[in-house]
C-alpha cells in the first residue's frame, strides 16, 4: 500500500468527520424552539430562558458554538449537559459505550455463525437443495423486520419457554451466567439478519474462488474437496470476507440501534431515541457522533484491509 | 435531421433487445413470486378500505382481546379494534409513505449522481463527498435523528426516509452514468453539440436505468421497513390512523394475552418487505446480470 493512498484516504476520512460533525451539531439550530426551554419546563417566562440560553452560549454566533463543542469533545471529551438530569452526557455515554460494543460484537459473532458454514455449504452445491433452502432461509431473515424478529424471539424464549429474560442487561459484577443470558436474545436478533446477509456474501466469495485455475488444478491434481476447500478456497475467500464484515457493519450498527430499544439495553443506541422522544438533543447528539465517527472508521479499515490484504486491488 | 435519424436508429435497434428483457423477466421465478407479493398487497393498500370487514378505528369493549375466528380473522385488540381490518387500512398508509418517500430519494438521488457522473470533476466530488457524510450515519439513526428536527408525524416520516435514501441512489446512479459515458452515441451526441441535460436525460439516464429500477425496489423494502421501525418507536404515524409498525409496538404490551396483536402486523410488514426484496433481486438478474450475486 502506497503512502499516499493512505493519506489520501485519511484525507477523506477527515473530510467526512468534519462533514458528520456540522451535520450533528446542526441538530441544536435546527430543532423548533430553544433547548433552554426544554430544561425550564413550558412555564418557564421568555426572561428566564434567556438568561439561561446566554448561560448555555446558546446567544454566540453558530461557529463559535461550533468551535467550542468540538473542541470540548475532541480535546476533553466532553459532550456537554445533559437539559433534562443536567448531569455530564460523558458520564453517560462511558456507562452505555461498553454495553454496545459488547452487543455489536455478540452480534456480529452469531451473525458469522450463521452465514460462514450457510454460505460454504450452499457454494459447494450451487442450485442444489441445500443451496435452495440457504437461500430461502437467508431471503426471510433480510426481510423480517428487526423489531419484529425481536419481539418473536420474547415471545418464544422469555414469555413461552422462560429460558431467558425479556430485556434488561445484567453488569458482569452479576456473574457470567445472568450476564450472557441477558445479552443472547438481543444479539441473536442483530446476529440472525446480518447473518442472512453476509451468508449471500460469503456463498458469492466462495463460488468466485472455487471458479479459479488453481482450484481446478488442485482438484485436477486429485487432492480431495476437503483439502481443496481448507487449503486454498477458504483462505483466498477470507479477503473477502473480512470486506463483507466490514459492509455489513451499517446493516449491523442500524440494527443495534432498533435492538437496543426493543430490549431495553443500556447502549447509546437506545439512548438516542430516549433523548429524540425528551427532545434531549445534546445527549442526541453524542449518541449520533459516536455511532457515525465509528462507522466512518470502519469503513476506511475496511478498505485498507482491503488493499492489504490482496495486493491485487488497485488503489485508485 | 441526421441527429434524430441516428438516434432513432439507437433507439430501434434496442427494442428487440427491451422486448426481450421484458419476457425474460416475467419468466424469472424471483420476478414472478416477487411481483405476485407486491401485487397482491398493492391491491389491498388500494381497495383495503372497501375489503376491510370492520371500520379500523371502531371500538367494541365488549369484544377486547377476541382470539382469531371466523367473524374477526385476525383477532382484535385491547380497544376491540378488528386487527384484520386494521392490517388491510395499514397497508395504505405503508405503501402510500413508501412510494412518496422513495419518488422523492429517487429523483433527488437520480440527479444528483447524473450530474455527479456525468459532469465528473469538482461537481462529482462535493455531490459524493456529502453523499459520503450521509453514508456515515447508520440509517435508524439518520431517520430518528431527522425526526427529532421535524418533530413526529407520517409527513416528516416520508421526508426523514427520503434523505436517508438519497446517497444510496447517488452511488447507484454514479456507477450507471460512469458505465455508459464513454460510449458513442454519447461522444456522437456531443459531436453533435447537444446540450449537457440533454445528453443527460435523453442518451445517459435511459441506458443508465437498469441499477435504478433494481434499486428502487430494494429501496421501497426498505422504506416500509422503516416507516414501521418509526412509528413502531412512536415518531411516524399517529394514533388512531392505523399502522403496521405502530399496531406492533401497541401489541408488544399485550405479548402474552394477545400475541396475534404482534404476529399479524409484523407478517404484512415482511410479505411485503419479502416482495419487493424479491424482485429487486430478481429485476438485478434479469437486467444488471454483473451486479446479481
Amino acid at each position: 500500500m502506497s503512502l499516499r493512498y493512505l493519506l489520501q484516504r485519511l484525507g477523506t476520512l477527515l473530510l467526512v468527520l468534519f462533514g458528520v460533525s456540522v451535520l450533528t451539531f446542526s441538530i441544536i439550530p435546527l430543532v423548533p424552539g430553544s433547548p433552554a426551554r426544554v430544561t425550564l419546563g413550558v412555564q418557564a417566562t421568555d426572561a428566564s430562558v434567556a438568561a439561561l440560553e446566554h448561560n448555555m452560549g446558546l446567544d454566540r454566533p453558530l461557529p463559535a458554538q461550533y468551535w467550542s463543542w468540538l473542541t470540548g469533545i475532541v480535546l476533553h471529551g466532553d459532550f456537554g449537559d445533559s437539559l433534562i438530569s443536567g448531569k455530564p452526557i460523558t458520564g453517560q455515554v462511558a456507562r452505555r459505550l461498553p454495553a454496545t460494543l459488547v452487543l455489536a460484537f455478540a452480534a456480529l459473532l452469531i451473525g458469522l455463525l450463521i452465514a460462514l458454514p450457510s454460505g460454504i455449504v450452499s457454494a459447494l452445491r450451487p442450485g442444489g437443495a441445500r443451496d435452495l433452502g440457504v437461500s430461502v432461509l437467508s431471503q426471510i431473515g433480510v426481510s423480517i423486520p428487526d423489531f419484529w424478529l425481536g419481539i418473536l424471539l420474547i415471545l418464544v424464549f422469555a414469555q413461552a419457554l422462560h429460558w431467558l429474560p425479556s430485556n434488561g442487561y445484567a453488569p458482569p459484577s452479576e456473574g457470567l451466567g445472568a450476564y450472557l443470558k441477558h445479552i443472547i436474545l438481543p444479539a441473536s436478533t442483530a446476529g440472525v439478519i446480518s447473518g442472512s446477509i453476509m451468508a449471500r456474501f460469503v456463498r458469492s466469495a466462495m463460488l468466485e474462488v472455487l471458479g479459479n485455475d488453481y482450484v481446478r488444478t488442485a482438484r485436477a491434481k486429485g487432492l480431495g474437496a476437503g483439502r481443496v476447500i481448507a487449503k486454498h478456497v477458504l483462505r483466498n475467500a477470507a479477503i473477502t470476507v473480512v470486506t463483507i464484515i466490514g459492509l455489513q457493519m451499517a446493516t449491523l450498527l442500524s440494527s443495534i440501534v432498533v435492538v437496543e430499544i426493543i430490549f431495553a439495553w443500556p447502549g447509546l443506541g437506545s439512548m438516542a431515541l430516549n433523548a429524540t422522544l425528551q427532545r434531549d438533543y445534546p445527549v442526541l447528539q453524542a449518541s449520533v457522533l459516536l455511532f457515525a465517527t465509528s462507522f466512518a472508521v470502519i469503513n476506511l479499515l475496511t478498505d485498507l484491509s482491503y488493499v492489504l490484504l490482496d495486493p491485487s486491488v488497485e488503489y485508485a | 435531421m441526421s441527429a434524430s435519424a441516428t438516434v432513432t436508429a439507437g433507439e430501434r435497434s434496442a427494442e428487440p433487445g427491451r422486448r426481450s428483457l421484458v419476457r425474460r423477466a416475467l419468466r424469472h421465478p424471483l420476478v414472478v413470486t416477487g411481483g405476485i407479493i407486491v401485487l397482491a398487497l398493492a391491491i389491498v393498500a388500494v381497495f383495503g378500505r372497501w375489503l376491510a370487514p370492520f371500520d379500523p378505528t371502531g371500538m367494541d369493549f365488549s369484544a377486547r382481546f377476541a382470539a382469531p375466528s371466523l367473524t374477526h380473522p385476525f383477532g382484535t385488540d385491547d380497544f376491540g379494534r378488528d386487527v384484520f381490518s386494521r392490517v388491510l387500512y395499514g397497508a395504505a398508509v405503508s405503501f402510500k409513505v413508501a412510494f412518496i418517500a422513495v419518488g422523492i430519494s429517487g429523483t433527488v438521488g437520480v440527479l444528483l449522481g447524473l450530474a455527479a457522473g456525468f459532469l465528473a470533476g469538482w461537481v462529482d466530488e462535493v455531490i459524493m463527498r456529502v453523499m459520503d457524510v450521509l453514508f456515515a450515519f447508520p440509517a435508524v439513526l439518520l431517520a430518528i435523528t431527522i425526526m427529532a428536527i421535524l418533530g413526529r408525524g407520517v409527513g416528516n416520516a416520508m421526508v426523514a426516509i427520503a434523505i436517508v435514501y438519497v446517497p444510496i441512489f447517488a452511488r447507484v446512479t454514479r456507477g450507471a452514468v460512469i458505465s455508459v459515458r464513454g460510449r458513442e452515441y454519447v461522444t456522437a451526441a456531443r459531436a453533435l453539440g447537444q446540450g449537457r441535460w440533454r445528453i443527460m436525460l435523453r442518451h445517459v439516464l435511459p441506458n443508465a436505468l437498469g441499477p435504478i429500477i433494481v434499486q428502487t425496489s430494494l429501496s421501497l423494502a426498505f422504506a416500509i421497513l422503516a416507516e414501521a421501525a418509526l412509528s413502531f418507536f412512536g415518531l411516524g404515524t399517529q394514533p388512531p390512523e392505523p399502522s403496521w409498525g405502530r399496531m406492533l409496538s401497541e401489541g408488544r404490551s399485550f405479548l402474552q394475552q394477545a400475541p396475534w396483536m404482534g404476529i399479524f402486523p409484523g407478517l404484512a410488514i415482511m410479505a411485503s418487505v419479502l416482495g419487493f426484496n424479491l424482485l429487486g433481486d430478481g429485476l438485478r438478474d434479469v437486467l444488471d446480470p454483473r451486479a446479481s450475486r
